[in-house]
Formats: C-alpha cells, structure tokens, sequence
C-alpha cells in the first residue's frame, strides 16, 4: 500500500510540476514580452512553440505511451487545420468574428482530426512496427495530396465543392472561394495569441497527465511492454490503441487549429504538413524521452528556438542542427556508452543515480 | 499509343525506383533499419556525376562510375560513424540519427552547391527508338535504365544466392547472433551491404538525372520515400519483391498522371501501398512472420 501511495505522489508531483512549468514558462516570457524586451522574432516564436509542444505531447501519447511508430503525424494537424479554417473563414464571409468562434473552431479541429484518426486507425493499427510507420506516412501524404487538390466555395445557395479549379465551382454573386487548391486558404482570421496557445497547451497537459495516471493509460502502458501478456489477462489491445491513437491525432488537431489561425495564408504545403513535419515532431519526442510529456515540451522549446538563435550562422544552422542530432543520438542511445554516460551522470547528480546503477 | 508510351515511361520511373529500393531492402533485411538517409545519397551521386562531367568534363559514363563508387565509400563511411555505435539500440533512436544524416547530406549539397536548379545533361547521348512509324517513341534514357535495373537485378540475385559474401549476408539477417558464432564478421558483412546499397544509389542518382534533368539538394527525397514504398510494397527484404513493387509504382504513377489527376498521383500511389498492406501485411513478396511467445 506504502508503495502505491509513493508511486501515486509521484505521479501527481510530476503532473503538478508540468502544468506548474508551462505556467511559469508563460508568465516569464509574457512579461518579458510587455516589458517590451523581446525581439520581434522571439514575439513570433511564441504561438509556434505552444503548437509545436503540443504536437510533441500528442506525439508523445502514440509513439512513447502507446510504443506505435507514427510518421503520419503532421497529416491529422493538416486535418484539424483545414476543418477548422474552412469554419472560421465562412464565419468571417457572415460578418462573424469572435472569440467564441473560435472556440467552437478548436473543437471542430479536435473532432475532426479525432475521427480521422480513428477511421485511420482501425485498419492501420493492425500492422506493426515498421510497416505502420510506413503506412502512417502514407497516410500523412495522403491527406496533403487530397487537401491540394480541392476547390471549396461558398455563397448565397450554399456551399459548392470541386476538384477541378475555382471557375468549376460557378459561384454565385458575393460568392468567395474558401479552398483554392494548392494556394489553399486565403484571408483567414487571424484568431492565435499567446495566451490562448499557453492555455490549450495547459489544458492539454492536464488532459494527458491525467489519461495516463488512469486505468486507461496503465493499460495501454501494459499492451506496449508486453502485448501478448497483456491480452492474455483479457486486455483487448486494439481498442486501447486506437484509443490513445484517436486522443493524439485530435491534440494534433487543435495544434493545427492554432497554426491555422496563426497566420493570413493557409496552404498544405510539404515544408508545414508533409513527412519532413511529422519526422520534426518524431524528433522532439525521442531527443525528450519516450513516454516523458514534459521531456516532449522542453525538447520541442529547446528545438524550435535553437535553429532561430543559429540564424546568425545562416547556412550552417542547419548543418550544426543535423550534426548535433547524429552527435545526441548516438551519445544518448549506443550500448557501448552505456557506462560512461552513467558514471557522467552520477557524477552530476552526486550519488542520486548510485542507487540504481548499484541495482542493475 | 499514347498509352503504351505512358506505360513504357512508367516502366524506366518504375526501374529508377526498384534499383533505389534494392539498396533499402538490402539494407533493412540485414540491419533492421530504415535508412532514411538512402534518399540523399542518390543525390550525392547525381552531384558527383554532375560534378565530374561538366565541371571537370570527363566522360559521362566514367562520371557514372566514379559517382557510383564515390557513394559506395559515403555509403560506408555513414554505417562506421554513425550507425554501428547504435547497433544493439532501439530502432527509434538508430532511425533519428538516419533522419540527421539525412539532413547534414542534404545541408552539405546546399552549401557546396547553393540552392539553386543545376540542369543535368543526360550522360546517355543516343537518338530515341521510333517504332510504328514513329507513332511510338522510346527515350534512350527509358531503354538503358530499364536494362541497368533487370541487369542489376539479376547480378544481385545471383550475388546472394551463390556466393559465400551472400550466403554471409543472408544468415546475418536471418539470426546475427548464430551468424556471429558461426565465424561470420557481422559488422563487415553489414557494411559491405551498405556498400551495395550506396553503390546502386549513385546509379539510380545518375539514371534519376538523366530522366528529369533537374538537381537539387532535396532532389532524392520524394524518390526515395517512394522507392522505400516500392520496397514495403514487394515486401522488404525480398531483391524480386522490390523490382516488382518499383515496377508497379512507376507504372501506377505514370498512368495515374496521365489519366486520373496529376496532383492526386501521389495519393493513389500511397492508397495502393495501403491496401496492399491491409491485405497483404507483409507485401506481395513479403515471408510471413511467425510471432513466438
């Protein structure tokens, strides 16, 4: 009993101080901000950091809770995105702007890239391993190559849908083309703040803490370490995937919502929502350890400002980038190391990691 | 007409995209990896022979070579530093650090060559084949790639099946631990399959830039997601299965653009993949695997 009440303090202490450094990390930067301290493109970074660490903790909820190799990632934002901004963008052509629609904008996104997720998840989380990963990227591509090439427009009949080009779509007078193929969304409201970001970032944290610490979390937890064992105690493992699948690919889409609404211009491009995206997140997850949500945050923090203070280098920031990735990796993971990284790190930590290494 | 010419284009895509996926079959069926880092080395080797045959002006064909051996020794050079340390590790981490040789390659092309379109000149210098009063045209660029791919092919199947090197190969990926024991180098055998693998990615880079004569640094990217797709289609592992599946896709794509939507093309191409999977979990060629408890 002793144990599991030390175990549940633990969990709720880690929880507690996640949602306490998102906090703390909004309240500094923010003040920062209207202390009129920082660079305008430190005050752009603000709003992409909270997506990015969003889409690293619903990563995070698939690849390292979950143990499923997704590379699709980026296709479910591009869904949340695009459902949303199509919602935002007709309410704008109504004359309605506001911060209820935007609201109401977030769970479209959510639910939208949620049952995606889910209808993709039913026939691909049958495969394993590598093959998903394949799948999932294909599936990624899939959604960027479909979104390209629609025509959505809108006006006083309703709204009218074609694959070929705008004139296809014989708007009527007043009319307004919401997707215009591979230009994709133009003149979207413009709703994403830092405040709102910080706080769906919270509300995100919180969300998976909790779903984790439950009997839904331990479960998935269990069918990751040991799928057979787990199935043979009546666990039934697709469900609970599919589940923790559904949860990320919605996250993944209320991150898209705030980068939908982030700027005027929404297109699928490769460079926003293709493969090379989702690898981004993939990476945020592993260099901020598997299963570890706060890890994830610092990670995608650390990731995402380091390429920006490079810039001076300009084009060697991303060779500086790629070789300080092959350097952590190999330093992080190779067996070989395995001695020296735990004398290193005993040694900064002063005896705390004796224990263990005395235990193994 | 035009369908048979569709067809045929389709084919010399196709073969580009099986010899790309041999060198990842290989690879994944020894080492276990996704080496996402093969896409840029197919680039690398059509900057060398970009390099050699109109900067320095040697003869294309002896550029070809030189490129393919200068991706041969980049192709090792990668396994020894980067990926051996991480042998034993989870796969996730040895695929990140594929993923960042990826990007150093192509950030080293950008800064050596700029970001600008070089324009390829095709090293293959023949007329097109005219067939049926010239209703028909065939590139010459389609006619040899398709004869280096079965080529190719047929000397890699021969290579594993009867030689000792290939017999090494296979039982390193059938069990490397019993391999080991039974006196086999494991890692030297490994690394000469990314040797392999390197050295038929700098053709494939050179038959690339002949065919579409543009390069730049992400230029084998998509070709190669594509041409892993190929090899997950044909089953990964198997040298028949990825021809096949680099066949098939060339050929689903070309028509798909040809008769369907040329933005879509890559969506069928991926739905196609995907149904095969769902019914064929391992690929067309693909052994199925016995789940031991």
């Amino acid at each position: 009993m002793e144990q599991i009440r030390n175990i549940k303090n633990k969990q709720f202490i880690y929880s507690l101080s996640t949602a306490l450094m998102v906090i703390v990390g909004y309240a500094i930067m923010q003040s920062v901000i209207n202390a009129n301290l920082a660079s305008p493109l430190i005050k752009g970074l603000m709003v992409p950091l909270c997506i990015y660490s969003i889409l690293a903790i619903s990563l995070n909820l698939v690849v390292g809770i979950s143990g499923e190799l997704s590379l699709g990632h980026a296709g479910f934002m591009c869904i949340g995105a695009f459902a949303s901004c199509i919602f935002t963008r007709y309410m704008k052509w109504l004359g309605n702007e506001s911060l209820l629609i935007f609201i109401i904008a977030i769970l479209i996104g959510a639910v939208a890239a949620g049952l995606a997720g889910f209808l993709i998840g039913i026939p691909v989380l049958r495969l394993r391993g590598d093959y998903l990963a394949i799948v999932t990227l294909a599936f990624g591509e899939i959604i960027k190559n479909v979104i390209n090439a629609i025509y959505l427009g809108v006006d006083s009949t309703g709204f009218k849908f074609s694959m070929k080009d705008s004139l296809d779509l014989n708007l009527g007078e007043g009319g307004i083309v919401i997707i215009k193929g591979a230009q994709g969304i133009t003149n979207a409201p413009r709703y994403s703040t830092f405040l709102i970001g910080a706080i769906i970032l919270l509300i995100c944290v919180v969300i998976l803490n909790n779903f984790i610490n439950s009997y839904y979390g331990r479960n998935i937890m269990a069918i990751r370490d040991n799928r057979i064992a787990a199935e043979s105690i009546g666990l039934n493992a697709s469900r609970y995937k599919l589940l923790a699948f559904t949860i990320g690919s919605a996250m993944a889409g209320v991150a898209g919502v705030l980068y939908a609404h982030n700027l005027n211009t929404l297109a699928a491009l490769p460079k926003n929502f293709g493969y090379n995206m989702s690898i981004t997140i993939l990476v945020f997850v592993v260099l901020g350890g598997m299963g570890n949500i706060r890890g994830s945050i610092i990670s995608a923090v650390i990731l995402t400002v380091l390429p920006e203070f490079l810039r001076e280098f300009s084009n060697y920031r991303m060779l500086v980038y790629s070789i300080l990735l092959v350097t952590l990796m190999i330093f992080s993971n190779a067996p070989a190391l395995k001695d020296f990284r735990e004398n290193l790190l005993s040694k900064i930590n002063f005896g705390k990691n004796k224990k263990l290494i005395n235990k193994e | 007409m035009a369908f048979f010419s569709y067809l045929i284009s389709g084919l010399s895509l196709g073969a580009i995209y099986a010899i790309i996926a041999l060198g990842y079959t290989m690879v994944y069926g020894i080492a276990k990896m996704l080496n996402f880092a093969h896409g840029d080395v197919i680039m690398v080797g059509g900057y060398i022979a970009f390099t050699c045959s109109i900067s320095l002006g040697v003869n294309p064909y002896i550029a070809t070579i030189i490129s393919a051996l200068g991706c041969m020794v980049l192709g090792v050079l990668v396994e020894r530093i980067a990926y051996r340390p991480l042998r034993g590790a989870q796969s996730l981490s040895v695929l990140i650090t594929a993923i960042g040789v990826s990007y150093f390659l192509q950030n080293v092309a950008l800064l050596i060559f700029g970001a600008n379109t070089k324009s390829f000149t095709s090293i293959i210098n023949m007329p097109p084949l005219k067939l049926f009063n010239g209703e028909l045209t065939i590139t010459a660029e389609a006619i040899v790639t398709i004869i280096v791919c079965l080529v190719v092919m047929a000397l890699l199947t021969l290579f594993v099946n009867k030689t000792r090197l290939g017999w090494a190969m296979m039982a390193v990926s059938e069990d490397k631990g019993a391999a080991t024991l039974m006196g086999i180098n494991s890692n030297a055998t490994i690394g000469l399959t990314f040797a392999i693998g390197s050295f038929l990615a700098g053709i494939a880079g050179v038959l690339l830039c002949s065919s579409y004569p543009t390069l730049t640094p992400t230029t084998g990217a998509m070709p190669g997601i594509k041409a892993f797709v190929a090899a997950v289609l044909g089953g990964i592992g198997s040298i028949p299965g990825a021809c096949i599946g680099g066949f098939l896709l060339g050929i689903l794509e070309n028509l798909s653009k040809a008769y369907i939507s040329s933005q879509l093309s890559d969506a069928i191409v991926f739905s196609v993949l995907i149904i095969v999977l769902l019914i064929r979990p391992t690929g067309l060629m693909g052994k199925k695997q016995i789940e031991k408890v």
